[in-house]
């Protein structure tokens, strides 16, 4: 079946699915962060915050992907050579791939973490503090529970993208899906094939994230909704 | 000082901008006392009560309870807070809020509502927990609703739930922030009804109210707040029949409507 190549696709799935989860992982912590520093008292540091959101999100991608990894090359190869390293350091497709995809998408988790905690009654927090909680405490028991499920939308929507981007980590030269599916299209001359394969994992990936996304958001949910 | 002083607040001041809401109110509520804070809105009162337990920052002032003064420091912008984090926690683990919203944590059941402070202000073991909130959801009867979550109980319901969820940390001094103003009318009585109960077994409570009713049949002490002073309080049955200022008499003649 397909020409010999489903185990090199199947390989490269599991690349993408590493990136994903790594990126994922990376960009809920930066989007934790930054929807605090949004909403932060400190004028500066929601400065910051912004600052990151508008130009994350207003350049592309790609853009963003080739611009961190050439030019984190340049500039660890030039502070390793002002430390006096002489040879040359690759950076590792991977870890550049995630680390450019969580930057990317922490940018897009950050609004939609930031408007889920604002979207959660002042009073949910007050009475958590008037009963003597601690506002940790309270952040941990009433914030960010209440926060998580007023996010699984907004969050859905963003792991669904985030997916689907890291097809562009094959420019910088990681043998994901996308990578596979094109070198096995080069070999066999049949690339409509290939791609409408890659185009199938990519469905599958996503869809079962909407069925685990979709029982989650149920569970969270239960006392929000009104009984009939 | 007397001994039996629960909560003491002094010299109350909050200014909102330029606004000064609040101009040096001062208060003390003895053990069993029900004090009545009445007055129009935008007198301050709500301010005040959330002064007490510092939801509200004030400008000037102090706030004592069982004679033990919480030691407050200036904060930039001008306000005052605890001085020691961990004493304001302790300090508000002894004064239960009810709200006039309920505020019922909306992802926690009737049951996990009362017993989240107990277990983990007080560090109650769970089947502590679990025992005061049946006691307390029965004695304000909403026992029967305790697997519910809030977004499915009536508005009396939900205010009797947040009336347990403030006993069962079994405080020194009950805080009540206009706890019927956002009910049906038909529905206000189920938790009056509550309220004069737990002030005939001698509870302190401090409630700020637009019951009139309430104010002079079950607290015996009233207090009428005007543009953030106290214009006048004593005994209700003295204060709201023969009121002695004009702002408390045009007050009372417009909430009798």
């Amino acid at each position: 079946m397909l020409h010999g190549f489903l185990p090199t696709l199947l390989d490269g799935t599991l690349t993408t699915l590493g990136v994903a989860g790594a990126s994922l992982v990376i960009a809920v912590l930066l989007g934790l962060v930054g929807a605090a520093a949004k909403l932060s008292r400190v004028p500066v540091i929601r400065w910051l915050a912004s600052t990151y959101t508008t130009v994350v999100r207003g350049v592309p991608d790609l853009v963003l992907m080739l611009l961190i990894f050439f030019g984190g090359q340049i500039g660890i190869n030039a502070a390793a050579a002002a430390l006096g390293y002489e040879g040359y350091v690759d950076i590792n497709p991977f870890v550049a791939g995630v680390a450019t995809i969580g930057f990317i998408f922490g940018a897009y988790l950050t609004e939609t973490f930031r408007g889920a905690l604002m979207a959660i009654p002042a009073g949910q927090r007050e009475a958590g503090l008037a009963f003597g909680m601690s506002p940790m405490r309270v952040f941990l028991r009433i914030t960010f529970p209440q926060m998580v499920r007023l996010a699984i939308p907004g969050f859905t929507n963003n792991w669904l993208v985030l997916v689907k981007s890291t097809a562009i980590v094959s420019v910088i030269g990681l043998t994901d899906m996308m990578h596979s599916a094109g070198l096995a299209a080069g070999a066999t001359r049949e690339p409509f094939t290939f791609y409408l394969a890659a185009a199938a994992i990519y469905l599958a990936i996503t869809s079962i994230s909407l069925l685990a996304l979709g029982a989650l958001e149920k569970r969270v949910t239960v006392g929000l909704r009104r009984a009939a | 000082m007397s001994s039996q002083e629960k909560l003491r607040v002094d010299g109350i001041v909050k200014r909102f901008g330029n606004n000064e809401v609040l101009k040096g109110v001062s208060m003390a509520a003895n053990a069993g006392d029900v004090i009545s804070i009445i007055g129009s809105s935008g007198s301050g009162k709500s301010t005040w009560l959330r002064c007490m337990n510092l939801l509200e920052r004030p400008h000037e002032g102090s706030i004592a309870i069982n004679g033990e003064r919480l030691a407050l420091r200036r904060d930039r912008d001008g306000t005052l807070t605890a001085a020691d984090p961990k004493a304001l926690e302790r300090f508000r683990a002894k004064l239960s809020m009810v709200f006039q919203h309920f505020n019922l944590w909306s992802h926690m059941t009737v049951s996990e509502n009362v017993v989240e402070a107990p277990m983990q202000v007080l560090g109650l073991s769970k089947p502590e927990a679990l025992e005061r909130a049946e006691h307390y959801l029965n004695r304000v009867g909403v026992w029967h609703r305790k697997e519910f979550y809030p977004a499915h109980l009536s508005g009396g319901e939900a205010q009797r739930v947040a009336i347990a969820r403030a006993l069962a940390m079994e405080p020194d001094v009950m805080l009540f922030d206009e706890p019927t103003s956002a009910l049906d009318p038909e529905l206000v009585g189920e938790v009056l009804r509550v309220m004069r109960d737990l002030a005939s077994e001698g509870r302190t409570m401090v409630v700020v109210t637009h019951e009139m009713g309430f104010a002079r049949e079950v607290s015996n002490r009233v207090v009428f707040l005007h543009q953030g002073r106290i214009e006048e309080q004593g005994d209700p049955r003295v204060v709201l029949s023969t009121p002695t200022s004009e702002r408390l008499q045009q007050f009372l003649s417009g909430s009798l409507k």
